[in-house]
């Protein structure tokens, strides 16, 4: 499971209004960090067992394609994308709801996610998709020991240390940003795949484009509307989302007064008195 | 019957009761006063009922106790079983968490099986009155989730109307712990968990363990010496160091400057980091992203070191210096050695 999000780890100037407000318009739609590790546990898991296959689900508009489109030039095999506005105001628990009926249908036995996305930080996506699904869920994930058949071993970050677990499968696991860096793009993975379309985006496509994809099955980034995963419509969106947001405030920088000082020895030498003589330091 | 009290879930390590758990039985102790309900606090473990009275001391009228060593260390399931359990059995209307690595792991996993309503990260909870804009319903009391979203770039306040219990997660350091003058009650009941720990809870075994002694700690640190991507270098962060050890103080770090391999993750102060609240912050190289600023902008005093002057972090700074990071250290150094004598 992947999600393409905003880059909101770089919001610098050039993103910030002149009220001091964020202008989400000018951050980038990036692969979300964390899912990245996620995608090299995953290709990792398929480098042991030879005969798996890597897919990312993601739900989001269209243009989220991008990134199962990038998994694929990084060594994922396809993917799923899930998207219509039956979705659109879903909280974690309506996402992971619409993520786990996805799931049902695709059947997968390991479902790898990156611990949490930037624009939520929230961390509850996982944990949420493996209850819906009755799994058991691996939080924290830093490094693949070993995987067989039935049974995977991992180890995990805790608050102080770190823990080996062997969970049955399959199972949810959720991959730290400390776990392994996901492997760059492979060249010639990227001539293969960078045609490769959603069904929406091929609709769009030319008859030419069109036929091209056909023809190679795996150029298709299979495309789920609401429907075709069977859900309960009610617990879907905004019907299906307990928390509702009452009230969002742009957060202003609040400017104070600030004494101004030189990187002159006098300034530095007055301060560090006034620092000292104020008992602030010492 | 305790319908609709104010439950916080303790975490426990090695007999150890975790500062957020501390920090929210406070916030918890104010919510419940002002709903006129109890506090109960949850704890699960092994040889734990000895926690009771530095609950009490905390304000929990109740202490809930589920002890057995499949509850140590923690793992998911038999905690996430126990407490979904619970939460049937006593209706409580709020239920508070830890945003530590265990709140983050299973009150997702809780809430999910309740079918309600889960905040993460909240830096305020306050009770208060609620208009659904839809529906036109109203309701008295519910619990106001506040935290930053976005990046730290906006602040949002959510509530749950309709599903029961209102949970929030919060993270240590942000909430305030302080002991009641007169301890509450404290009084200790055994949770009947059995039935409610199915054997496929029990699947996901712990091979090995290592508990690292918190080496560094920035959190209780009354002088913070932070070090931003303007520090330039791991090489840089050299200097950092070495301010923060002439003033006695601790070493912290913006998430740009943790993400560029300058210094260890343990010392990222900000909305993904440690929050903290020293008695000076001297910021070095750090632009001041809200990201970073929300967790240390409630310091008693903020210096700045920057080469740009119209760095956002000047804005909440007290003293912003114009300068670089490797002509002022040294200097603010050789100083305070020449004038603290």
């Amino acid at each position: 499971m992947a999600k393409q999000v905003p880059d909101t780890r770089n919001v610098g100037k050039d993103a910030m209004t002149s009220e001091g407000t964020v202008n989400r318009a000018a951050l980038a739609a990036i692969f979300n960090p964390e899912d990245l590790n996620a995608l090299e546990m995953a290709l990792q898991m398929k480098d042991s067992i030879g005969t798996a296959t890597v897919h990312v689900l993601t739900m989001g508009p269209q243009r989220a394609a991008d990134i199962i489109r990038e998994a694929m030039f990084r060594g994922a095999d396809g993917g799923y994308l899930l998207s219509g506005k039956e979705f659109a105001g879903s909280d974690t628990l309506a996402t992971s709801y619409a993520l786990s009926c996805a799931l049902r249908k695709i059947n997968p036995d390991i479902i790898v996610a990156g611990r949490q996305a930037i624009d939520g930080d929230t961390a509850q996506v996982g944990p949420q998709v493996a209850e819906k699904l009755d799994l058991p869920q691996v939080t924290y994930a830093e490094e693949l020991i070993a995987i067989s058949e039935g049974e995977i071993t991992i180890k995990r970050r805790l608050e102080r240390g770190s823990e080996v677990v062997v969970s049955p499968l399959p199972a949810v696991i959720t991959v730290n940003s400390s776990a392994k860096e996901c492997r760059p793009r492979n060249a010639k993975r990227v001539m293969k795949f960078k045609y490769a379309l959603a069904t929406s985006e091929m609709a769009a496509a030319d008859e030419d484009t069109k036929s091209f994809i056909e023809q190679r099955p795996y150029l298709h980034i299979v495309e789920f509307a609401a429907a075709d995963v069977n859900p309960d419509p009610e617990q879907l969106g905004l019907s299906g989302s307990p928390t509702k947001v009452k009230k969002i405030e742009n957060v202003v920088f609040q400017a104070k007064e600030a004494k101004t000082l030189t990187a002159e020895d006098a300034d530095i030498e007055s301060l560090m008195v006034e620092l000292i003589s104020s008992h602030t330091l010492g | 019957m305790s319908m609709n009290n104010v439950f916080v879930y303790i975490e426990i390590e090695e007999q150890q009761i975790a500062d957020v758990s501390l920090e929210l039985l406070t916030k918890g102790r104010e919510l419940a006063n002002t709903l006129g309900v109890k506090l109960e606090a949850v704890a699960m473990g092994k040889n734990i009922k000895g926690v009771a009275p530095e609950l009490a001391k905390y304000g929990a009228d109740t202490v809930w106790v589920a002890d057995d060593e499949i509850f140590a260390p923690f793992r998911t399931l038999p905690h996430t079983a126990v407490m979904v359990g619970l939460i049937k059995q006593e209706q409580p209307q709020i239920v508070l968490f830890g945003a530590t690595p265990v709140g983050r792991d299973f009150a997702p996993r809780v809430s999910s099986a309740l079918h309600s309503g889960l905040t993460a990260d909240c830096t305020e909870l306050v009770i208060g009155e609620h208009k659904d804009p839809k529906t036109g319903k109203e309701y008295d009391s519910l619990l106001y989730q506040i935290r930053p979203a976005f990046g730290g770039n906006i602040i949002a306040t959510i509530v749950n109307p309709e599903c029961r219990p209102q949970m929030a997660t919060v993270r240590e350091g942000v909430m305030r712990k302080e002991e009641l003058a007169t301890p509450a009650a404290g009084e200790i009941r055994e949770i009947e968990w059995q039935p409610m720990v199915k054997d496929t809870d029990l699947a996901v075994r712990i091979v090995e363990r290592h508990i690292e002694e918190r080496k560094i700690n920035i959190k209780g640190a009354s002088i913070i010496v932070a070090g931003g991507y303007g520090v330039g270098s791991k090489e840089g962060f050299k200097l950092v160091h070495e301010l923060a050890d002439v003033l006695g103080g601790e070493v912290g770090a913006s998430r740009a400057a943790v993400d560029a391999g300058f210094t260890e993750h343990e010392r990222q102060i900000g909305q993904t980091g440690v929050t903290v609240r020293p008695k000076l912050y001297i910021a070095c190289g750090i632009s001041g992203q809200i990201q970073h600023t929300a967790g240390m902008d409630g310091s008693a005093m903020i210096v700045s070191i920057n080469t740009d002057p119209a760095a956002p972090i000047n804005k909440i700074a007290d003293y912003a210096i114009t300068g670089s990071v490797e002509e002022v250290i040294p200097k603010m150094i050789k100083y305070y050695k020449q004038n603290s004598k």
